[in-house]
Parts: structure tokens; sequence; C-alpha cells
């Protein structure tokens, strides 16, 4: 189960909005999947370490020299909104 | 020559017509083309053909003498959606990132690009690889080509269906919890999922990246191994890429004996249909008659595989799906109030609604007070499940099982039901949380529809996975071409 506060808090969270129709038919989704992982919060994993990656990979570096890379006209180009080389957005709150 | 059939072709054998000289880089492409033009308003596994690119490229190659060519150039492929190919749009299947055109090759790209591959065009998929139908693509669903009503799997649908469909000799899929052998398997193809790392993820659109992988969808496990020898490789621009120990070479295994299988027993109980189980029992037995040894283990923590996977998925796509906020790429919503409201009108009309469920879910998993209950719990299950396939290594060569519970599903089947499509990859789902390689097979027919034969090997066991995997290919002997236009027909051969 989720409630209809959680599930707008997350929405909110995600930069996501809902209308009334989709909230209506996401809650109880969201409600089944949740149940469904919650099968997971009931086992008891207390001796095992968590894996966030699962090849052991430890500090890969490499020399840290200037390679060439995307000019800045290459890396704007797909910008809905570009001057002067600079990503333009609304203004902020 | 002209009009050369390009139905049911390999890609090493369009390679030995290239160099024998029986046909022209142009004649192939132009001949795949046309298969394309003829077909895919059936199939719809094209988003967008490069008929332009892809007869230059062909034209190149012609004006090259034959003995100062490579291996594979001239040899077409079709691409996921999920890929950046400098210059061409590249859409991860969703509407947010329409009009995209990438400023850069993905690594595998390149690779293909210096090795003269010709690209036919990029195939459709699940909205950022999300589902296991392709009916989460934001522009069209993909049809199966056995069967013009159902699904060709997912997320890379459109990859499968173009093979079994000959609308290119092989194609190149991403797997983040079966999107690769869960399609091959529906479409009658082969689909290999590298061990992570093997491959740089360079240049593939985000979804999960402590799983996704990049790899081949191909007729046979041969072109399997080439073109995973073409992509494979540790790339400083992919830290977490190691490359492959040896390449695969050219598999050439004839008998199994010596080798031992485990049969996955929680894979062949009551979630998978009679149909599927009954050519996965015959392809145990080819097992047998090829001289290996299977006996059943059980591998407890893969049940939990799903919710597991639904949860760590979801929190790493929630994270890297947060880049989608129409500042530097893709469509915006226009006018805002401020910035919030550009993000949030933004990312509501761009994402689908399978995409906004997982980002919900990851979102919800990593938020305060719900972390350690959720996302570490997820891990530790994965933990376990990595425990449990390493045991299983210790007793097994390869372990083995149907590659998806069921064959294909009708269209709009399963939409209504998120975790019913879920379920569809109970199989494949562990092998990407271990970071295992698997691989794909047909092993035949049930009621007209493809099944498929998963095999599962160690890390960076390739090589002997692909062999083992022809080996059982050549006794099976599988038709893998889809017998289109000739509408509710029997397929041609019955598993052996």
């Amino acid at each position: 189960m989720i409630s209809r506060q959680e599930v707008e808090h997350v929405a909110r969270l995600a930069r996501l909005h809902f209308d009334e129709e989709e909230l209506a038919r996401l809650q109880p989704e969201l409600g089944r999947i949740i149940d469904y992982v919650r099968q997971l919060a009931e086992l008891d994993l207390s001796g095992l370490e968590p894996t966030s990656h699962a090849v052991p990979l430890k500090n890969v570096l490499r020399a840290d020299e200037p390679v060439p890379g995307l000019t800045q006209e290459e890396a704007t180009a797909n910008g809905p909104d570009v001057e002067r080389g600079q990503f333009v957005v609304p203004r902020i709150g | 020559m002209a009009g050369i059939d390009v139905t049911s072709l390999t890609a090493h054998r369009c390679r030995d017509l290239l160099a024998g000289g029986e046909v022209s880089a142009t004649e192939l492409t132009r001949a795949y083309l046309d298969r394309i033009a003829a077909v895919d308003d059936s199939v719809q596994a094209y988003l967008a053909v490069n008929e332009e690119g892809a007869l230059s490229a062909a034209a190149a190659v012609d004006a090259k003498p034959r003995s100062k060519r490579l291996p594979w150039e001239g040899v077409p492929i079709g691409l996921k959606d999920v890929l950046c190919v400098k210059g061409m749009e590249t859409t991860c299947g969703s509407r947010i990132l329409k009009g995209y055109i990438p400023p850069y090759d993905a690594t595998v790209i390149s690779k293909l690009r210096a090795a003269g591959l010709v690209f036919l065009g990029k195939l459709n998929m699940d909205e950022f690889a999300m589902g296991s139908s392709t009916e989460n693509s934001a522009f069209q669903t993909t049809r199966n080509p056995w069967d013009l009503g159902r699904v060709p799997g997912g997320s890379s649908g459109g990859s499968a269906a173009c093979v079994a469909a000959s609308e290119g000799p092989w194609a190149l899929g991403s797997d983040t919890g079966g999107s690769i052998r869960q399609p091959a398997s529906l479409c009658g193809v082969v689909g290999l999922k590298p061990t992570y790392g093997a491959v740089s993820r360079y240049g593939l659109i985000a979804f999960a990246s402590s799983l996704d992988q990049i790899g081949p969808l191909t007729r046979d496990v041969k072109d399997a191994a080439a073109l995973l020898d073409l992509i494979a490789g540790r790339d400083p621009r992919d830290s977490t890429s190691t490359g492959l120990p040896e390449p695969a070479g050219v598999p050439n295994r004839e008998s199994l004996a010596g080798l031992r299988f485990g049969v996955i027993r929680e894979y062949i109980g009551a979630a998978c249909e009679p149909g599927v189980r009954a050519v996965f029992d015959s392809a145990v037995e080819t097992i047998g008659a090829l001289g290996g040894v299977c006996d059943e283990v059980s591998l407890p923590s893969v049940e939990r595989g799903v919710a597991a996977y639904y949860l760590i998925a979801p929190s790493e796509a929630s994270s890297n799906l947060a880049r989608f906020d129409g500042v530097r790429y893709g469509s915006r919503h226009t006018p805002s109030s401020d910035l919030y409201d550009m993000y949030v009108r933004t990312r509501s009309e761009g994402f689908g609604a399978e995409v906004k469920r997982r980002i919900m879910i990851g979102t919800y998993a990593l938020s305060a007070g719900y972390y350690d209950a959720y996302y570490a719990q997820a891990q530790r299950t994965r933990t376990l499940i990595i425990q449990d396939f390493a045991a299983a290594f210790g007793r097994f060569d390869f372990l083995i099982s149907p590659t998806s519970p069921t064959v294909a599903f009708k269209i709009g089947e399963r939409m209504a039901d998120p975790l019913a499509m879920y379920l569809s990859d109970l199989c494949t789902i562990p092998v990407n949380l271990a970071a295992l390689p698997g691989i794909s097979i047909p092993a035949g027919f049930a009621a007209g529809l493809p099944v498929g034969l998963q095999i599962i090997g160690p890390h960076f066991s390739e090589p002997g996975m692909l062999d083992a995997a022809h080996a059982i290919e050549q006794r099976l002997r599988v038709e893998t071409s889809a017998p289109l236009g000739a509408a509710s027909e029997a397929p041609a051969v019955e598993a052996a």
C-alpha cells in the first residue's frame, strides 16, 4: 500500500505531475508493485553485505591528461534554447 | 548479380558472399533495404531506416579492392535505438528524446564503423529499455514475425524481430534484465548478454548502470561470437568495462562430453507453460545425446530475483533519468512559469506511463525512511543470488533453463498488469543481478511459436558458453526464419 499523500510527495521529488485520472490508476498500481517487492523486507539478510556492483573492480584510474572533447557548439547543438553557447532556462522559482 | 534473396542469410554468409565477389556491398545493402521496404509495414521493427547513409557506406566499401578490406566490411547491421550514433536521430523509444542527434558515437558504434559494417537503421524498443514487449515504445509496437498478433518481446523487440524477419542479418540490443534474451527467445533467434563489463556502455543511454550490457541478436551462435568479438573490449570511457580475457573466436565444438549442465529447478515448475517445458525437456535430452551430463540444481534465491530487480533497476533508473530535464537535449515544455514548472511539465509530457511508474518506484525506494527496507535489502538479496550462482558453478560448467516461461503473448494482453509483464523476465533477471553471461538459442516451437533455451555461464566464460551453445544449436537445427506472409502456417522445422 502507498497513500495518496506519499504518491504526491514522491512525484514532487521525481519532478513529475499526475492529474486526477492518472493518480487514480497509479496509486493502486504502485501499491501492488510495492506489496510485491515488500517480500524482501521480511527476509533476514543481516549477515550479508549489500552488492552495488557485481564484478569486483576497485579504483579504476587513468592518466590525468587533457584529450580533445566536444566543442561548445557540438555540446549545445541539441539544447532547446541556446544563446551564445549557453543553455537558457526559465527563471528559478 | 541482382535480386539476391536475403531471407535466412547469416552475417557470416554475407561476409563470405562479399569476400567471394558473389555480391557487392551495394547489392547486399540494397537487398536488405528492399526487404525492409517489403515487410516492415507489417513487422514495424525499424524506427528509422538509414537508406542514404547505408548505401553510401556500402559504395565506399565497393570502391576498395577486396584484398584491402577488413573481414566484416560491407556486412549490414541493425541497431537498437538505445545506442548513440553520431548524426543519426536516437530516441530510445521516447518522446522526450524525439529529434535528439548525438554529437558522438557509442564505443560499440565506433568499433563497428572501424570494422566497416553498414548501418541499416535504428530499431524499435520499449521506452528507455523498460518493458518486455516493445508496447512501451512511444512510437510503434513491433510485431512478432511468427505471429503478427503477438509481441516480439522486449525491450530489444525491434532487434529480435529484425533478425527473425530477415530485415538485417544481425542486430545489436541491450539487456538489463533479459532485454536481449527474452525477445530472442520469443522471436526464435539467438540473443547473447555478455558478462557485465565485457562491452563498453559508453554511448548506451543508461537505464540501470550496474546491470546494462550491450549484446548481439543473430541468426546463429557463430554470428553471436563474431559480433561479440567485434564489440568487446576495455574502454577508458567506461571505467566499469574490462573486456574479455580471451576472444570468443569461432565456435566449433560438436560434442558436449565432459560438460556438466545444471537445470535450474526454480524455472521448470508451475510458472513454466507446458509447451515451453516440453521443448525444454527435449533440449535437455539433446544435451545428453551430445555427451553432456544434466542434473537438477536448486538456486532458492532466484525466486526473489524479480523483487530485487524491481527495486534496484528503478532506483538506478530514477537517478539516471534525472538528466532528462529539458535543458541540454530533447523536448522542452514551453511556456513555463519557472524552472521547476518547466522540469515537471517537460518530464510529465515526455515520459510514457511505464517509465514514470519506474521513476516513481525508484524514487520511493531511495527516499528517506525507506532506503534500508527496500534498496539496501534488495542489494543484500543480490549478494545472496551471487552466492547461489557461485555455489552452483562449483558443481556445474553451465546452468540451463527456459529463457522465458511462456511463448510470445498477444499484443495488449499484459499491458493492464505491470506485475504480470515484469514476470516475463523471471528466468533472465538473476543473470544480470549476478553480472553473468547468458545466451538464448532457439530450441523449438510450442504451438508454432518459438521457444528459447537459456544457457548461463560463470563470469567471462563466453568462449566455452558459445562453444556449448553452438554444439546444441547444430544438433537441434531449429528454423530461425519466420514465414512472413504465409500467415498461420506451421513452422518448417519442429524441435528435434
